[in-house]
């Protein structure tokens, strides 16, 4: 197992290389060099500016610019903000609690309420439930999540006024059973855009294992339902399942930005629009890499945890 | 023995065909696509609507009779906008998911086919660009570049070329060695021309299948961006773009006219598109039961 954990984990390496490449060069594309921002003062000369430009390592060639700003990367300085002059590092890490309590949160939700739908679904095949199920989940993956969140806040929080629109504490007070009530409407937002897909796929996989010699030997002996159903079919399920949510990780960052932006969450998404909306770039590059490498680190759990479930595809690869 | 095979793929498609008809919910998405497609292109036609022009009395007026939807804050027709909208999304989602196409296809085609370090270098980027968030690039992208339609379509088309690659990739690792494309290498035919004529016909069931996908999540994808201001911008209206007024709390608690409209035209479509695919990739995946038993 050790030896498996440890090839992952070198596999990962050369993505992680690919991905600081990419966004440097999509950095080379920004108009404006850093320079013509920093040195909005009229007055400056054409020495200045060659003192400067010298002082920030821009006369450099480019393979040299990327290697020095990979490296401060690895030693965790992401360079500094033009908007708020803080460094990156520090605004990023601020920011990533909040986006990974969300992306967590409403990713366990959504298992909570596919996995054991999907079960029904496929224990009662073209059932009305199997219908009703995978008809509401269809929609559910069909509606941008921005439109949820919209619907959300109206009915919960214009119509009925029971829950908050946006923010993560009520003013003044940092407690648990605030954040939670915060956290309600973006999490079952996120939740509600990704139950479809894992609803399928279990529904897809234990269709499959229901009819595999082995449930039909586990109800033949004389297993209880529920030992077949869990114990027999589910951890055989389960596979298929853990790598759509592989897939799904990317996904989930890409809607937090979205459902961030909506509920006023303070997260990474959040910060990443107000960078965009202000073209700072060091901002947009920083959480760019962090949120890749994050996803990058989500994948390589996700494939070990696949190890764990399923002997065979350590041995293989 | 050939007569016969002839026979069967001629029957296989005539059947893939037959069991795409019986999927009602793949027709009910089909008959909403057209319904919404004849509306947007047709209506405005017709009706002669305007979506720029503001009516001075009739600023964020409710739903009315000279007003179906009512108006927006600038006092232009929602119902108007509505339609130009749709014609808007729905070409940025096409517009895309052929670019995805295009780019994806040939890139998919030369990592299987010639194999070697351009299976590697293609196929390791595809890794990397699938293990970004898209939706993130986009925004960096179309910041970069400046939004409007057009980029938003480039960007949103050339960051999906992954799926078709690799759909593409597999297909022809499954096909490249098979007999028919080995004789016909040995009798000498030009690389593209088995391509063209063995490999990609052997892949098209499945590139249509993954085209209606790319289309709904592009048509997402679009909405989301012009809700956040970095899409379609405006006086240019797209269902997206429309609901960006819903972001002011006034507007999302007194005037659901202005936002409801757009998010149920959005669902449906997308709904739509993606019960076509279904219904595809169920006419499809039968043919692939048969075939195990």
């Amino acid at each position: 197992m050790g030896k498996y954990v440890l090839k992952r984990l070198l596999v990962a390496i050369p993505t992680f290389f690919g991905i600081t490449i990419l966004v440097f060069i999509i950095s080379c594309l920004a108009p404006g060099s850093p320079l013509e921002l920093l040195l909005a003062d009229p007055m400056a000369t054409e020495a200045d500016r060659a003192v400067l430009e010298h002082q920030m390592g821009l006369d450099d060639p480019i393979v040299v610019q990327y290697f020095r700003w990979l490296g401060n990367m690895l030693r965790g300085n992401l360079g500094t903000s033009y908007r708020t002059n803080l460094p990156v590092s520090q605004m990023v890490l601020e920011r990533l609690g909040p986006t990974l309590l969300l992306t967590v949160i409403s990713t366990v939700i959504a298992i909570l309420i596919a996995v054991p739908l999907g079960i029904m679904s496929a224990y009662k095949p073209y059932s009305a439930w199997d219908y009703i199920s995978s008809g509401l989940s269809f929609v559910g993956a069909s509606t941008p999540t921005f439109f949820t969140g919209l619907i959300l806040i109206y009915v919960f929080s214009v119509k009925l006024g029971i829950l908050p629109m946006g923010g993560m504490y009520d003013s003044g007070t940092r407690s648990i059973l605030s954040l939670m009530k915060h956290l309600i409407l973006p999490a079952a937002v996120l939740a509600i855009f990704n139950i479809g897909s894992i609803l399928r796929q279990t529904r897809g996989s234990m269709l499959e294992v229901f009819q595999e010699d082995f449930i039909r030997t586990a109800r033949a002996k004389g297993l209880k339902e529920r030992i077949v159903i869990i114990k027999h079919g589910l951890r055989n399920a389960l596979i298929p399942v853990v790598t759509v949510l592989s897939t799904m990780i990317p996904f989930l960052f890409g809607g937090a930005v979205v459902a961030e932006q909506v509920f006023g969450w303070p997260g990474l998404g959040n910060l990443m629009v107000q960078s965009i909306n202000a073209r700072d770039y060091p901002a947009i590059m920083g959480i760019t890499v962090v949120i890749a490498v994050a996803v990058l680190i989500g994948n390589v759990v996700v494939d070990i945890v696949y190890g764990f479930l399923d002997p065979k595809i350590r041995e293989k690869r | 023995m050939e007569n016969n095979k002839n026979i069967k793929a001629d029957s296989y498609y005539k059947d893939v065909v037959k069991r795409f008809l019986s999927h009602k919910l793949a027709m009910v998405g089909l008959i909403v696509i057209i319904i919404e497609l004849i509306c947007v292109i047709l209506l405005p036609i017709i009706f002669n609507m305007d979506p720029y022009t503001s009516d001075p009395t009739a600023f964020n007026a409710a739903p009315s009779k000279a007003h179906f939807f009512g108006c927006d804050d600038l006092g232009r027709d929602v119902f108007a906008r509505l339609m130009y909208g749709g014609r808007v999304s729905l070409q940025v989602g096409l517009l895309s998911a052929i670019i995805s196409m295009v780019v994806g296809i040939p890139l998919g085609l030369i990592a299987g086919y010639y194999g070697g370090i351009w299976e590697t270098i293609i196929m390791r980027l595809a890794d990397i660009f699938m293990s970004f968030p898209s939706m993130i690039l986009i925004l960096v992208l179309v910041a970069i570049f400046g939004p409007s339609v057009w980029t938003v379509t480039l960007v949103i088309g050339v960051l999906g070329w992954t799926d078709f690659a690799k759909l593409m990739y597999g297909n022809v690792l499954t096909v490249r060695n098979k007999e028919y494309v080995e004789s016909a290498k040995a009798i000498g035919t030009k690389d593209f021309k088995i391509l063209v004529s063995y490999i990609i016909p052997n892949a098209f069931t499945p590139v249509l299948i993954n085209f209606t996908f790319r289309m709904a999540q592009a048509i997402i994808q679009e909405s989301a961006l012009s809700f956040l201001g970095m899409g379609v911008q405006p006086p240019m209206a797209s269902w997206g773009n429309i609901l960006y007024a819903a972001q002011s709390i006034v507007v999302l608690s007194h005037r659901p006219w202005l936002w409801i409209p757009p998010g149920i035209l959005l669902v449906l479509t997308v709904c739509s598109i993606n019960f076509i695919g279904d219904g595809l990739r169920d006419a499809l995946d039968s043919k692939m039961t048969i075939k195990k038993k």
